[in-house]
């Protein structure tokens, strides 16, 4: 299977490609429109500032390229962040696949959200197998709102969207790389949609 | 809901663990990959890598565990011991490394603290702060708490979160290696004090330092480092028990 990690220059990408690696699959990064458009499915990461990311897309024309994918598609934190309308970290308008914004946690918590917190309400197929209440591990200051679109919730302050999906597209907020079996199970899932 | 956690603290010097007691006398504790790796399967919720290697021949071995340790283990760790730049953080994060710890490098030029996180994202920074409490004060020490320095640890942790910090990482030297509990009155200070993640670390000797060190002193994650290498206390049994004193964790 032909699995391209879309790298733009964010965050600890090396860490998807080993959970796949773990998995059997060589995922290989690639910036190329022309790889990314012939892979069976694309992984979007990101870690980082979202408007400093929105500008690296934009930079190798990813922004026009994404929203626009018909194989499987899967968001992982600020990649999912960043398939959402809006973000208000850098006022940074969104791809607009998921219908929902993304705001800061207040400072009535600690920010970052930070650890293992588990992760409920779960309905894809992207989470088959993995029971309700499971820890998952996320480290994030921003948030993805509930929406028609959320397949898993997740609470700190409040309840928000652990995971989306629309249609082809999915994003989860958690690090699946870095979730242990669980994680793991989440990945192969998604290699299995 | 969010889970307190488990962090084991591997320090690392010519690619081997070794463990000092109060910052001296080192002794060897294994081999860092395979005791990630079995920490990662006991439970652990994340790992620290602390590399007290001093020649720049013995940090390239560090570059090359970090990557083995990436490819195997599937749970968060950081690394931290000597970080001084925003290249050498890059190359560490570039290798498989979640987060970076950086302490005296922060003390001797503040300012790094903020092109780390610029650069990086203050989810991956995380300020490892040693301090000893003399005469009633705690004063933050440098070079691994070798130094005294006259800055006041709590003002010195506002400092770095307000210059982007994510996380900070709290070792009492007065409670380092001495298994007599955590510095849990100064780790609930330090979390009124800052709005981010605090890691306790020194002092665990017992599981019920742990129970304290969530309790009363209201961490976010309990570090240590010789009760695990030489099996003093099972992660799993640890982790039990402090679910049974309603404690939340990841089992």
């Amino acid at each position: 299977m032909n699995v391209i990690i879309i790298d733009y220059g964010a965050g600890n990408i090396q860490s998807i490609q080993f959970a796949f690696q773990r998995l059997g699959i060589n995922a290989k990064l690639s910036n190329s429109i022309d790889e990314i458009l012939s892979a069976d499915k694309v992984i979007f990461p990101g870690v980082g500032e979202a408007s400093q990311a929105m500008q690296m897309l934009k930079k190798s024309k990813l922004d026009l390229l994404i929203p626009t994918l018909k194989q499987d598609v899967l968001g992982i934190c600020l990649g999912m962040q960043l398939l959402c309308k809006h973000s208000e970290e850098g006022d940074t308008k969104g791809l607009g696949v998921f219908d929902v914004d993304v705001k800061r946690f207040s400072n009535a918590v600690k920010v970052p959200h930070m650890g293992w917190n588990t992760i409920q309400n779960l309905q894809s197929g992207l989470l088959k197998g993995i029971p309700e209440d499971t820890y998952m591990y996320a480290v994030h200051s921003y948030y993805a709102s509930i929406g028609k679109q959320t397949i898993a919730c997740s609470k700190y302050e409040l309840e928000f969207s652990a995971a989306l999906q629309s249609d082809n597209f999915y994003g989860v907020q958690f690090h699946p790389e870095k979730s242990s079996k669980d994680g793991a199970q989440l990945l192969q899932n998604f290699l299995n949609l | 809901m969010l889970a307190k956690r488990i962090i084991p603290c591997l320090d690392i010097k010519n690619g081997r663990t070794v463990k000092g007691v109060n910052f001296l006398n080192l002794r060897d504790a294994g081999d860092p990959v395979a005791l990630a790796k079995q920490y990662a399967e006991n439970g652990a919720d994340e790992l620290v890598f602390l590399d007290i290697s001093a020649t720049l021949e013995s940090r390239s071995t560090t570059i090359d565990m970090v990557r083995n340790v990436a490819e195997q283990i599937d749970i968060p760790f950081t690394v931290g011991g000597g970080v001084s730049t925003k290249e050498g953080v890059e190359l560490l994060l570039k290798s498989g490394a979640d987060k970076v710890g950086v302490n005296s490098a922060a003390i001797k030029r503040p300012e790094l603290v903020n092109e780390l996180s610029k650069a990086f994202g203050n989810q991956c920074i995380v300020v490892a702060i040693d301090a000893k409490q003399v005469d009633g004060k705690w004063l933050v020490h440098l070079a691994g708490g070798t130094i005294p320095t006259d800055l006041d640890l709590f003002e010195w942790a506002k400092e770095v979160e307000t210059r982007g910090a994510g996380e900070i990482l709290f070792t009492s030297m007065n409670n380092d290696g001495v298994k007599t509990g955590f510095a849990n009155a100064a780790l609930a200070q330090l979390s009124e004090t800052v709005n981010i993640p605090i890691i306790a670390s020194g002092g665990a000797g017992t599981i019920q330092h742990f129970i304290d060190v969530f309790t009363d002193g209201k961490a976010d994650a309990a570090l240590a480092a010789s009760v695990f290498h030489f099996g003093e206390i099972a992660i799993n049994d640890l982790k039990q028990e402090l679910k049974s004193n309603k404690i939340n964790i990841r089992l």
